[in-house]
């Protein structure tokens, strides 16, 4: 039962790091290492303004919600978009920028056990014998509700529907007048966005620590990769499946085979299914 | 000035002497032969004479070994992305290897420091290239994100396990009998490697090699094996950095588990990218550059890696041809500006 419950909530943080990274992937093909620096940064915002300045926490979270989207969408209009499409470079710009990010927070004094968010729900329930913190229950809620609104988002509304066009085929959806650039733009905000998101969900349960943002990269580039680059449902299910078998690795063999579960999920992943478990064809091309 | 940008454009032009020296008059001139021997022979003056120039501040003597270990790195990193085709960000793999490797034979089997270079160099190799073989036929991204998870999991790995003296590393390692030796050791592997890797790309084992990289499929319609060949270019640039592992270990006198760290993986793909890639020399000058501007900032902590990432990223995007790539074709060619 322990297993069921921590298994669930741990699989849905995972999902809530990949989402803002297969956004951002499936929409214009950006591998964005910045990923994990992004959600950093939205904490450490939050924290600048909720404890240092004394803004109200919800104010806060949207400062630092706005703030995080405008770095998002200035990474891309200023910087990848010069190497759009030369894949090795994208991914080094971007690693390169999300090691600045991080590596100048550690030296702006981001480091210690100082820096942590309140919870949203102190206190904790009792379910069939096993006691959560009610924090972990909402990151549950929070998930499936973030998870739906996206899932509106893509589905139904018209900007949803461009960026899913735009990553169905890029040169279809630009003869129908849909701007490639600007709808990067707009997807790198919104990754940046659930970055932020599952960084206000998730962090108040630890410390902000610049550790945490190279843990987040890691964690989305594995949910993204044993799912399927850029498939949705492949994200989830992948977050469920690392999720589960991290929880059952620290259960059984101990607390520091945590990440090696991940990394090894990729490797293996890559080498007998390089397309993921929800990926396509098209994908499988150009992997292999 | 859009108007006159539009109607004019630069022209570039080889100089005569290149022309000349490329061919068969190569060496009618003192001029000639100067041209063409004048830029390798400032490298090589300048390499073997940095230990000299910095007899008086043995800090910066360190530095000159550091410099070299991290180019031995970067050629091989430039070898494999820009020969082979495949980009390994985890340059910290090899360095790690061949650091334990070399630490292991010295401490447990006793053997000198002339045994255990050139023995973890080809262990060290060989085993990189048995962990990589099952991720070689993938392309391009995917490698890159395969190799970059190889020493944060071979970290972990020691961690967890607690084998190979666990976090504390293994201490006790010989160092070298004099600073003069591991210096000048260190720049003649620098110079050989580099002149050797040039030399090899433009055989016919090159020729494949830049095969795979342009076109498997071309390769493999010759009849050519691709994971093989893939395999032999990533056991040269493993046992390359294998080697500068090895030399790390007996600089140091200590293999640890900061040898898989991310200075490793990133740095020499930050010198690769300023120096100019695909040029081999290129790397060697950007590690001159970069090395020391991290080993100044080392006071302000972490601020260092995020200055040479800020630079790497500066230059893959403004300068994305490199230094050596630049100065070349201010070297070979003139340019003016004609009207279209």
């Amino acid at each position: 039962m322990e297993i069921l419950i921590y298994g669930i909530v741990n699989s849905v943080s995972l999902a809530l790091m990949a989402l803002g990274f297969t956004l951002v992937y499936g929409v214009s093909r950006l591998p964005n290492f910045a990923h994990g620096s992004l959600y950093v940064t939205t904490g450490f915002i939050t924290w600048l303004l909720l404890q240092r300045l004394g803004v109200p926490y919800l104010i806060a979270m949207l400062i630092s919600l706005v703030f995080i989207a405008a770095v998002g969408a200035a990474m891309y209009n200023f910087i990848l978009v010069r190497i759009r499409g030369m894949s090795i470079s994208e991914i080094i710009a971007s690693y390169a920028i999300g090691l600045a990010i991080l590596e100048g927070l550690r030296w702006g004094g981001l480091k210690g056990t100082t820096h942590t968010l309140p919870v949203f729900a102190s206190g904790s329930v009792d379910i069939l014998g096993v006691v959560v913190d009610s924090h972990r229950l909402l990151v549950i809620l929070l998930g499936a509700i973030l998870v739906g609104l996206l899932w509106v988002f893509v589905n139904r509304t018209r900007l949803g529907l461009a960026l899913k066009g735009m990553a169905q085929d890029e040169r279809a959806a630009l003869t129908l007048g849909i701007d490639s650039d600007r709808m990067a733009v707009m997807s790198m905000a919104l990754g940046a966005i659930m970055a932020g998101l599952a960084a206000l969900v998730l962090l108040p349960l630890g410390n902000i620590v610049v550790e945490a943002g190279y843990h987040v990269l890691i964690m989305a580039v594995a949910v993204c990769i044993v799912g399927g680059l850029g498939s949705w449902t492949g994200a989830i299910l992948a977050a469920f499946l690392i999720g589960f078998a991290q929880i059952f690795t620290v259960a059984w063999l101990g607390p520091h085979f945590q990440v090696v579960v991940a990394l090894l999920a990729i490797i293996l992943t890559l080498i007998s299914r390089p397309s993921g478990l929800f990926g396509r064809q098209k994908e499988l091309e150009e992997r292999v | 000035m859009e108007a006159v940008m539009a109607t004019r454009r630069k022209e570039r032009l080889d100089r005569g002497i290149k022309v000349r020296t490329d061919g068969i008059y190569a060496v009618s001139s003192w001029r000639e032969i100067a041209y063409l021997v004048l830029p390798r022979l400032l490298l090589i003056g300048g390499l073997l004479l940095m230990p000299l120039l910095l007899s008086q501040a043995p800090y910066w003597q360190r530095v000159v070994s550091i410099v070299c270990i991290y180019s031995l790195l970067a050629i091989s990193f430039d070898f494999l992305a820009h020969f082979v085709g495949l980009v390994s960000l985890g340059g910290a793999l090899y360095i790690g290897v061949g650091a334990y490797i070399a630490a292991l034979l010295n401490t447990h089997f006793g053997l000198p420091s002339w045994v255990t270079v050139p023995l973890s160099t080809i262990l060290g190799g060989g085993f990189c290239t048995l962990l990589l073989w099952p991720c070689l036929p993938l392309r391009g991204v995917y490698f890159a994100i395969v190799s970059l998870m190889f020493p944060l999991l071979a970290a972990r790995i020691i961690e967890a396990l607690d084998i190979f003296g666990g976090t504390d590393g293994i201490l006790g390692v010989d160092g070298f009998s004099s600073k003069w030796m591991e210096m000048y050791v260190l720049i003649a592997l620098v110079l050989l490697i580099l002149f050797g890797l040039r030399r090899l790309v433009n055989e016919d084992l090159g020729l494949v090699f830049r095969g795979v990289k342009d076109n498997d499929q071309a390769v493999k319609a010759s009849g050519i094996d691709v994971i093989t060949i893939k395999a032999l270019g990533v056991f040269i640039a493993s046992a390359i950095g294998c080697l500068g592992g090895a030399m790390l270990s007996h600089l140091y006198m200590w293999a640890g588990l900061s040898q898989f760290a991310l200075d490793f993986s990133i740095i020499p793909i930050a010198a690769t990218v300023v120096g100019g890639g695909g040029t081999l020399a290129g790397p060697v000058i950007g590690c001159l550059i970069l090395v020391p501007i991290s080993e100044l900032l080392r006071d302000f902590g972490t601020l260092r890696i995020a200055v040479y990432a800020l630079i790497l990223c500066g230059f893959i995007v403004f300068k994305s041809e490199g230094l050596m790539v630049y100065g070349s074709r201010k070297y070979q060619q003139f340019e003016r500006w004609v009207q279209i």
